[in-house]
């Protein structure tokens, strides 16, 4: 979905308000253009609706897991989507996982994970390589 | 039903097969822990068969003759001594000296039989020893329970003080690249937002020393005369100026004089986190009625809200640590996730409970029963 002025729309999707509010801020800084949902269930009403270009989504919200369940619902309305999942699991939780491993891509539904807390440099160039890619 | 493991070493045969009948149908109950026991029996005709078959896989008890060919009882308790295992020994000895004993027990031996011994005086002995194993077995899973429940807790608190410390590092940052232009005023927000977070986390840091203050044994209690009405006008004032701000009115109703004999701190504690919740989770506009009373041998304190309600399900998860009702609905709503732990850890201090009844989008109510003379001390919850 690119809007009237050909800018790329990320769908972001954080229960943290002030994540959002960031995040939204250099991303349009940066000549994107953004929807935001605090949750699961925001998001997949947005999805429903719309296509944005890219999606990038927390692994935990309402629910320690949503944002993995969450990857998976976009997945399956439209592959097309790439999904960059930002978490801080790795670390705290102790669930352990990496996109090294075939098996972990084929269960994890996303393109590019980025451990909490991002460099903003890091996460536009996530979306950069995804968008490129999609050409 | 718990199977150990018992490796009888004897140079006679005779011996060796006797345990074997004596333990095959043998059963012990463990009552303290509600276990019941079977025996499973190995042999060895020597110490170093012995020692070989203990090296590959310990058995849980060790039935071990004194005087052998070979290596003796005694020689293999001195090679065992420096093996981490919980195997418990028990010396088998024709001269059921005092030395012998004496000196088995030194090594490490943990009980004794006399040769000649009946089938009886085995099963006696090995029951107390299988008693002691599975005893020891539980105390250590039950250590491991409660550490493996302290780490879950740093874990939860680190992300919960990670969170905001991430938000306020972002806005520093923002501000630091001037992302917003040169302007002061254009900050403002993320100023105001950063202070909040960082609120928040004050708020955590005092959550966790009310908690550690309540399961600390409760050291520096004093259980006074304290009166339930003043307290709870006390809590009213600290929510004043959120509950103003939103609208929300805070209505105190005593039925008589409500006393009881308590430790001013706690129910101040549990006043805060209950009316905090009521005005947090309200609606703009909504009220929040605290209702004390007398019922001897109790007192009864409601507090009542028009918010956003819970669910069943959600009531069944309130009381847990860092636990957090996350919804869309309640996302902006700042909270250390300890309060309602704090309020039930306080209530069972008092020998009492706490009810919740609550309907989505109507209210929550909760009632508070506590014990209006508590026996003191009291035993910190567990």
């Amino acid at each position: 979905m690119t809007t009237p002025d050909n800018k790329p729309t990320v769908l972001l999707v954080d229960d943290d308000d002030d994540f959002l509010f960031q995040q939204r801020l250099q991303l349009e800084n940066a000549g994107f253009h953004v929807i935001a949902a605090q949750g699961q269930g925001q998001a997949e009403e947005i999805v429903a609706r719309l296509r944005p270009d890219v999606a990038v989504v927390d692994v935990m919200m309402e629910n320690p897991d949503a944002g993995f369940v969450l990857c998976h619902h976009i997945r399956k309305k439209d592959p097309s989507i790439p999904v960059i999942l930002v978490t801080s699991v790795n670390s705290e939780t102790g669930m352990d996982f990496d996109m090294a491993t075939e098996e972990d891509r084929a269960w994890i539904k996303a393109d590019a994970l980025l451990a909490k807390p991002i460099r903003f440099e890091q996460l536009r160039g996530e979306i950069d390589r995804l968008l490129a890619a999609k050409k | 039903m718990d199977t150990l493991r018992v490796l009888v070493t004897d140079d006679e045969m005779g011996m060796r097969l006797g345990v074997v009948r004596t333990l095959r149908n043998f059963t012990v109950h463990v009552a303290d822990v509600n276990e019941t026991v079977t025996f499973l029996v190995d042999q060895a005709e020597s110490g170093e068969e012995a020692m070989e078959k203990i090296r590959r896989q310990p058995p849980d008890i060790l039935l071990l003759d004194h005087k052998m060919p070979g290596i003796s009882g005694l020689e293999v308790l001195d090679q065992l001594a420096d093996m981490q295992t919980d195997m418990l020994t028990i010396m088998i000895t024709a001269y059921a000296s005092i030395e012998t004993a004496v000196s088995a027990t030194k090594r490490g031996a943990y009980d004794f039989l006399a040769k000649p011994f009946t089938p009886d005086e085995l099963k006696s002995t090995i029951r107390k020893t299988a008693a002691r194993l599975i005893l020891a077995k539980q105390a250590r899973k039950l250590a491991e329970e409660k550490q493996q429940v302290r780490f879950e807790f740093l874990r939860v608190l680190a992300h919960e003080l990670k969170a905001p410390l991430n938000a306020v590092a972002g806005y520093l940052g923002l501000i630091k690249t001037r992302e917003l232009g040169d302007q002061l005023a254009a900050y403002d927000e993320m100023i105001g937002r950063s202070l909040v977070r960082i609120d928040g986390m004050h708020k955590l840091i005092h959550d966790l020393l009310d908690l550690t203050r309540i399961e600390s044994g409760q050291r520096n209690r004093q259980l006074v005369t304290v009166d339930l009405l003043a307290l709870a006008q006390a809590a009213a004032e600290t929510m004043r100026a959120e509950a103003d701000s939103r609208n929300i009115t805070i209505g105190i109703h005593a039925d008589g004089a409500a006393c009881m004999t308590a430790d001013a701190g706690e129910i101040e504690m549990l006043m805060n986190n209950l009316l905090s919740n009521a005005v947090k989770y309200n609606r703009d506009g909504g009220s929040v009625e605290v209702t004390l009373a007398r019922r001897d041998p109790h007192v009864v304190i409601t507090v009542a809200d028009t918010g956003i309600g819970m669910t069943p399900e959600e009531i069944g998860q309130v009381f847990g640590e860092f636990v957090r009702i996350k919804t869309e609905r309640t996302s902006h709503i700042l909270g250390s996730g300890l309060g309602l732990s704090i309020v039930d850890k306080l209530v069972r201090l008092y020998g009492g409970e706490v009810k919740v009844e609550s309907q989505p989008d109507a209210g929550t109510t909760f009632t508070v029963v506590l014990d209006a003379a508590p026996a003191s001390p009291s035993l910190p919850p567990g």
